[in-house]
């Protein structure tokens, strides 16, 4: 992955930037010894690295704002982070940046359970603000797999989604206003507990803009009371085809199952070696959860069971309670895990259209043989959000490129047939160079208007989600 | 001069041809409002392109009637699951409502309180801008974060970013059964707390409205048979304690939220129109402050319809509540001013759109 060449100025001004950072933030919160900064030189995105010139960490928004228009008047790069799990590069430094840190502004601000809203400062993590408010019944509904350590301010930047949004949608429709610091220094309040916007929809482009319109420091966020109860279902068929058409005559038939997941036979395999979930041996397998009392579980799981009956499953467990459900959950929840034991594994993120999902399963076999390496799909199959693990060797010399060249392949016929590139990880540096294959050069230039409007100078996280020649210009006028 | 294009071509000449700024209508039902300018209608902008059932997926021409979309929807079992508002009756205008009208004005009804707005379903978007140039962004998947979302900032900008020309969207299941729970409430603030208790329970009601010309709060349950069955139960029990209750059943309901969708009880009263979007808990503030001649409630208080005495300032009475007013009918300009920040950025947007100035002039500010 290409990276832009470092400004030698920039670089030769460190001692400069750092002490003007100084001058307006408490000690603690400005880092620059080589060190300390390692630990910033990446985020889950872990094959590159690269050390900023320097790190802030501030407390307040007030520090935000003072740290950004120090940066901002000496043309300094600034690279937005929240808790560095992206699997994008979205918080990869360049040596010329200054990374922005908002995991030191944790704390919940205001909960009003009366309009159902939770107010917290960004560098929340996201379980942690359903921890906030869970004892009085209610829940925070995105749910990324990294919920245990990924931050609000980066489910914000990437627009987050979970298992769970197939009901509850993803962090765009459950976020009501952010207080942003624009490049500029200036401190904006968007949104509120109000349920929509005043004028254009800026909250709606904010969210998901990858930390290049500005840094969220404040969010309001929907909660919602917890249901009863939620109960998942197994089922095992021997092809991906008829899986997919059981995925499609559920929801047809009216069930909105809370999550619908799908994992292929070389990915039940791996987990079945390594989490011993006792799942079938078959060709796909299907994990769908409902939600509701008792009766209402019942209900939609019998509907469920007769539906798939029509499909001839070679395996149907359902859960009966919360250690049962566990169990089923076990192996989609280390499916991860799993096929890290066996290798090296780059995480795809593609969505397509669900009637497409056997043609793109077979296809992605078929590459698979002539690439020479395995994969395995586990992904959210009622909104058709795919996540192929290609295995490699990192080890190997040329394989890290290999799997690459075969994930492009793979996101190219997401978007050949009607999908995009991603479905909630975000472009970052990842994806950034195969926005040509999604976006016509108009489609992209409107993008880049909105962040010559936010950031003119295009400071803020600048070297992402655009192809790099396509920002060139914007980019090298600093 | 009126356009009448026929396709996204033909928008985009008409577009680069203008000599003169350009009022867009789909079908021209949800504005009262007189724009100077040419009429560019999307009246021949029409058809399904695409409708995938399986997926809850469908993408169309923004000029394709509403009635067109919910009735294809209908025969597989399916909805707009944000409710669109029908304005016309109210704003008394004619016309047939176009989905393209539906998505520029973000025109969420009832269940947007449980489902969400229309912004939070539509997918993707094709639009030529200010300069005739055609761009597209989202898709129609339902998972996408592929470049910023021009989608959502699309919603709801009533013409003024461009002229969308097709629209994808998602959809969802019709409810197999519904119930509404009406609870004999007149005062506002209790309806607000009724409306309040029902919302904070495991019971996932998708409808918490006011009418306090029935004087009644609506509650809605919709899903299985079984399900409402239980739910609806539970709900009367609870919200007895607020006043008298009844249930009413699917039919009757619909008939309830049909009056709620198009401001039925209002229809017969004069005064100018605003439409008032709060926390939901002020609701009954802002009802205290302005003291209107009519209103109603929905989205559990958080959405206020007034009737007012001709010339009311609405905004004026708003100092205290956090929130904002659209005058639809009025001399008030129809927008809220924003703070200043905020309000130049909308600017700046609107010109990188919209350079010359050309599309729904004096309509947003």
């Amino acid at each position: 992955m290409e990276m832009p060449i470092p400004s030698d100025f920039r670089i030769a001004r460190k001692s400069e930037v750092m002490s003007r950072l100084r001058s307006v933030l408490p000690e603690e919160c400005v880092i620059d010894d080589p060190m300390e900064t390692r630990a910033y030189e990446c985020d889950a995105l872990s094959a590159y690295r690269c050390q900023p010139l320097g790190v802030v960490l501030p407390y307040t928004t007030e520090q935000v704002a003072a740290a950004i228009r120090v940066c901002h008047e000496m043309d300094i790069p600034v690279v937005p982070r929240g808790a560095g799990t992206s699997l994008a590069g979205g918080s990869l430094p360049t040596a010329d940046s200054v990374i922005l840190g908002v995991a030191r502004m944790n704390e919940v601000l205001e909960t009003d359970y009366e309009n159902r809203v939770i107010r917290v400062q960004t560098g929340r993590t996201n379980l942690s603000v359903t921890g906030a408010v869970e004892t009085d019944g209610f829940f925070y509904a995105p749910d990324p797999s990294s919920q245990l350590a990924c931050a609000i301010a980066g489910n914000i930047a990437m627009n987050s989604g979970g298992a769970h949004c197939l009901k509850y949608g993803v962090t765009s429709n459950n976020l009501l206003g952010v207080r942003l610091v624009t490049m500029q220094g200036d401190i904006l309040d968007i949104g509120g507990a109000y349920l929509d916007p005043a004028g254009l929809d800026l909250l709606g482009v904010i969210c998901g803009s990858e930390g290049q319109l500005g840094v969220v420091t404040e969010a309001s966020l929907r909660i919602i009371h917890k249901p009863e109860g939620a109960l998942p279902i197994l089922l095992g068929f021997d092809s991906n085809e008829v899986a997919g058409a059981c995925v499609s005559d559920i929801i047809r038939a009216g069930v909105l199952p809370v999550a619908i997941e799908f994992m292929d036979r070389p990915c039940i395999r791996a987990t079945e070696d390594f989490a011993k979930a006792g799942y079938p041996d078959c060709e796909a397998l299907l994990i769908i959860e409902v939600e509701g009392s008792p009766l209402e579980i019942e209900e939609q799981l019998e509907k469920i069971m007769s539906i798939a009956a029509c499909h001839n499953p070679v395996a149907v467990r359902r859960a009966n309670d919360a250690n049962e459900a566990a169990r089923i959950w076990l192996g989609r929840k280390s499916a991860f895990g799993a096929m890290g034991q066996i290798n090296d594994y780059m995480c795809l993120d593609g969505t397509i259209p669900v009637s497409k999902l056997p043609y793109v399963l077979r296809r992605i076999g078929e590459m698979s043989r002539e690439f020479g390496l395995d994969v395995g799909n586990v992904f959210h199959a009622g909104d058709g959000n795919m996540h192929p693990l290609i295995l490699y060797n990192a080890n190997e010399p040329g394989q890290l490129e290999l799997c690459e060249q075969f994930g492009a392949e793979i996101l190219k016929l997401c978007v050949e047939v009607g999908g995009c590139l991603t479905g909630e990880h975000g472009v970052g540096i990842e994806k950034r160079d195969l926005m040509d294959h999604q976006f016509a050069p108009n489609d992209l230039e409107a993008q880049m208007a909105i962040k010559d409007v936010f950031d003119p100078k295009w400071l803020l996280n600048p070297a992402k989600v655009f192809p790099l020649h396509a920002s060139a210009n914007r980019r090298d006028q600093g | 001069m009126t356009y009448i294009p026929k396709s996204e071509a033909d928008v985009s000449e008409a577009v680069k041809s203008a000599t003169a700024p350009i009022k867009i209508v789909g079908g021209g039902t949800r504005s009262a409002r007189h724009l100077e300018g040419d009429l560019l209608s999307l009246a021949g902008v029409t058809g399904i392109v695409d409708y995938e059932p399986g997926a809850l997926t469908m993408v169309a021409r923004t000029g394709t009637p509403l009635s067109e979309i919910e009735a294809t929807l209908a025969a597989e079992n399916q909805r707009l699951a944000f409710e669109p508002l029908g304005m016309a009756s109210i704003l008394g205008t004619s016309g047939t409502s176009t989905i393209g009208g539906v998505f520029a004005t973000n025109a969420s009804g009832s269940r947007r309180i449980q489902a969400g707005a229309a912004r939070d379903f539509l997918l993707g978007v094709r639009f030529v801008d200010g300069s005739g140039t055609i761009v597209k962004n989202g898709g129609r998947v339902m998972k996408n974060v592929t470049g910023y979302d021009l989608v959502k900032l699309m919603a709801g900008s009533w013409g003024t970013l461009g002229i969308m020309t097709e629209v994808s969207f998602k959809v969802l299941p019709i409810s197999e059964s519904s119930a509404t729970i009406c609870i004999e409430i007149t005062d506002p603030k209790a309806a607000i707390t009724a409306m309040t208790a029902s919302l904070n329970t495991p019971y996932d009601v998708t409808g918490a409205a006011f009418d306090p010309t029935a004087g009644c709060v609506y509650v809605r349950i919709e899903g299985f048979e079984k399900s409402v069955a239980y739910r609806s139960g539970a709900l009367r029990d609870l919200l007895s304690t607020f006043g008298d209750v009844s249930v009413v059943d699917n039919d009757a309901g619909s008939v309830i939220w049909q009056k709620m969708q198009t401001l039925a009880p209002m229809q017969n009263i004069d005064g100018d129109l605003w439409r008032v979007s709060v926390k939901p808990t002020d609701g009954a503030k802002l009802i205290a402050m302005i003291q209107p001649k009519s209103y109603l409630m929905d989205w559990s208080g958080g959405l206020v319809w007034l009737r007012v005495p001709r010339g009311t300032d609405v905004r004026a009475a708003m100092i205290d509540i956090e929130g904002h007013a659209m005058c639809l009918i009025g001399d008030a300009p129809q927008f809220h001013a924003q703070a200043n920040g905020v309000d130049a950025l909308a600017r700046m947007i609107r010109a990188k759109f919209d350079p010359n100035a050309i599309l729904n002039q004096g309509l947003m500010g």
